[in-house]
């Protein structure tokens, strides 16, 4: 019978943090932004099925990166937590900080205890009735939770993608522009250039004028129209230009 | 820090793959909050709660329109006379109510929530067929209360994407379910409704005309069913109605039906009996 070596927990932890930290970087990264019309979420993902970004409430809505089945758990658990408070109280009862708080807390429980930490990286957003309230929060492997302010990135190389989402982040830029800013920080991940095809991406809003339902998936022929725009306004931030030409977008 | 929130871990219910049933999960993990959860051990409660009374729908190309009475009885007394009986259940589809108010308001809760629960686990709606079907599972579970004078039944209005019209599907309170052809009624009115809905109903009415063939029956039914509420020009109310097509749902706003409403009030002020269909 052999004997299990002694392992110090700062170095337990440490090997946790890694291997997580791995998982995730060998996926792609998603982002999550503000527009003048509520919050835009984008991922690389080439499956039109197997879904990154997904809404989990009126208002809320659900983008992660990492292991497909760990995240789905969560993002079920998530709609399960979200429905059961709305139906207990009132649909306006259910909160983003709720979700962002229950999901920091499995993160966090199954890091400290389970042996294999859960490779995922996910943001929670919800969209307010203005600009200001608008709520969008990070929530790491290890349960760690950040409210960050307009922009998020999550996955392997988010830290290079947040910073060309900051160069170029506006809060009051239009979808299209909005969404050229996510393309083209998604695109320069590992600082390989390439171009996001519309068939690369996975997009949706969380659109402030909706009602009942803010959450809305854009494909097909919609978001390719949307690139385009967002292209031949020359990569410029929205504030920056003349904005009336995209209004014809929200159709 | 919440309910079943303990050690850092929700219950495992949440996390499993498990039901994308809304109503299976919260009986599996909170059964006291589904309705009718605690019947009552003998019958005789018919009185608790109020009644709902007259509902009608109707289809028409491209669409269909569902409309209600504002009043809510309890035996002679008017209980409230601005109630909302018609639910907006998703894009495509509305539920209205008729018969124990508490107990249908809860259902009609319950299965909204129960269909965007499936749309959001699956990735997908259920198909119109699977929304009928899933009501008549959750009336028939009310079987129990509906045995001790709590009877609800629902009337389900959906816009069929494949099939690219509207639907009408009726119920009984075992959750029997039937599909109603061009236009239906349920409720303490429904059978003058229904009458007047016959001699009114065309296949070529537009949405116009079919919100217009809705209220006239109603008033028909307020006529001579005094549970069912007319149009109260006075007080402002007014019946509501929803209107689903390929658009989605809408809700017919206020001052559309006021106007309508007062022109058959008015056209009623000349024939007391309202449109007569011709007999040759």
């Amino acid at each position: 019978m052999s004997m299990p070596f002694y392992v110090a927990p700062e170095q337990q932890m440490k090997d946790k943090a890694d291997y997580a930290r791995k998982g995730i970087a060998r996926g792609r990264s998603a982002v999550v932004l503000q527009y003048d019309g509520g919050i835009l979420m984008v991922a690389d993902n080439m499956s039109r099925t197997l879904h990154k970004i997904s809404e989990l409430y009126d208002r809320i809505g659900f983008a992660a990166v990492g292991r497909y089945p760990e995240f789905e758990n969560l993002r079920l658990m998530g709609v399960r937590f979200a429905d059961v408070r709305g139906y207990q109280y009132d649909r306006r009862d259910v909160s983003g900080r709720q979700l962002a708080n229950i999901y920091a807390q499995t993160l966090g429980t199954v890091f400290s205890e389970s042996p294999k930490p859960w490779e995922v990286e996910i943001v929670v957003a919800e969209v307010g009735e203005s600009a200001t309230d608008d709520e969008i929060y990070r929530i790491t492997f290890d349960g760690s939770i950040v409210d960050e302010q307009g922009f998020v990135a999550v996955g392997g190389s988010s830290e290079h993608v947040s910073g060309r989402l900051k160069d170029r982040f506006a809060a009051d830029a239009t979808l299209a522009s909005a969404l050229n800013t996510a393309t083209r920080a998604l695109a320069d991940e590992n600082a390989e250039e390439r171009e996001l095809e519309a068939s690369n991406l996975e997009v949706a809003v969380l659109e402030r004028a909706r009602e009942h339902r803010k959450f809305r998936r854009i494909h097909g022929r919609r978001l390719r129209t949307l690139l385009e725009e967002g292209r031949s306004g020359t990569g410029k931030p929205a504030s920056s230009r003349n904005q009336g030409s995209d209004d014809g977008d929200e159709g | 820090m919440f309910e079943g929130f303990e050690g850092g871990r929700m219950p495992a219910a949440y996390m499993s793959a498990g039901t994308s049933s809304f109503a299976e999960f919260l009986g599996a993990v909170s059964p006291e909050l589904l309705p009718g959860h605690n019947p009552p051990a003998q019958g005789g409660g018919e009185h608790l709660t109020p009644d709902a009374t007259t509902i009608v729908a109707l289809t028409f190309p491209g669409g269909v329109a569902l409309a209600g009475d504002r009043r809510a009885t309890q035996g002679n007394v008017i209980a409230n006379r601005d109630m909302d009986k018609l639910f907006r259940t998703d894009e495509f589809s509305a539920v209205a109510i008729a018969g124990s108010a508490g107990i249908g308001i809860e259902l009609a809760r319950l299965y909204q929530v129960e269909l965007e629960h499936y749309e959001k686990m699956e990735g997908r709606s259920l198909s119109l067929e699977g929304k009928a079907n899933k009501l008549a599972q959750m009336v028939r579970g009310n079987l129990g209360m509906a045995l001790q004078g709590f009877v609800v039944v629902p009337l389900l209005i959906g816009f069929d994407e494949r099939a690219e019209e509207g639907r009408v599907f009726s119920y009984d309170a075992v959750g029997g379910r039937y599909e109603e052809q061009r236009y239906h009624s349920i409720g303490s009115g429904s059978v003058y409704a229904k009458g007047s809905l016959k001699k009114l109903y065309r296949d070529d009415l537009s949405e116009n005309e079919a919100i217009k063939a809705a209220l006239e029956s109603l008033y028909d039914a307020a006529d001579d069913d005094s549970a069912t509420g007319g149009p109260d020009l006075h007080r402002k109310i007014f019946p509501l109605v929803d209107v689903i097509t390929e658009d989605g749902h809408r809700r017919v706003a206020v001052d559309e039906v006021e106007r309508l409403a007062t022109e058959v009030v008015e056209g009623r002020a000349a024939h007391p009996d309202g449109p007569t269909a011709p007999l040759s």
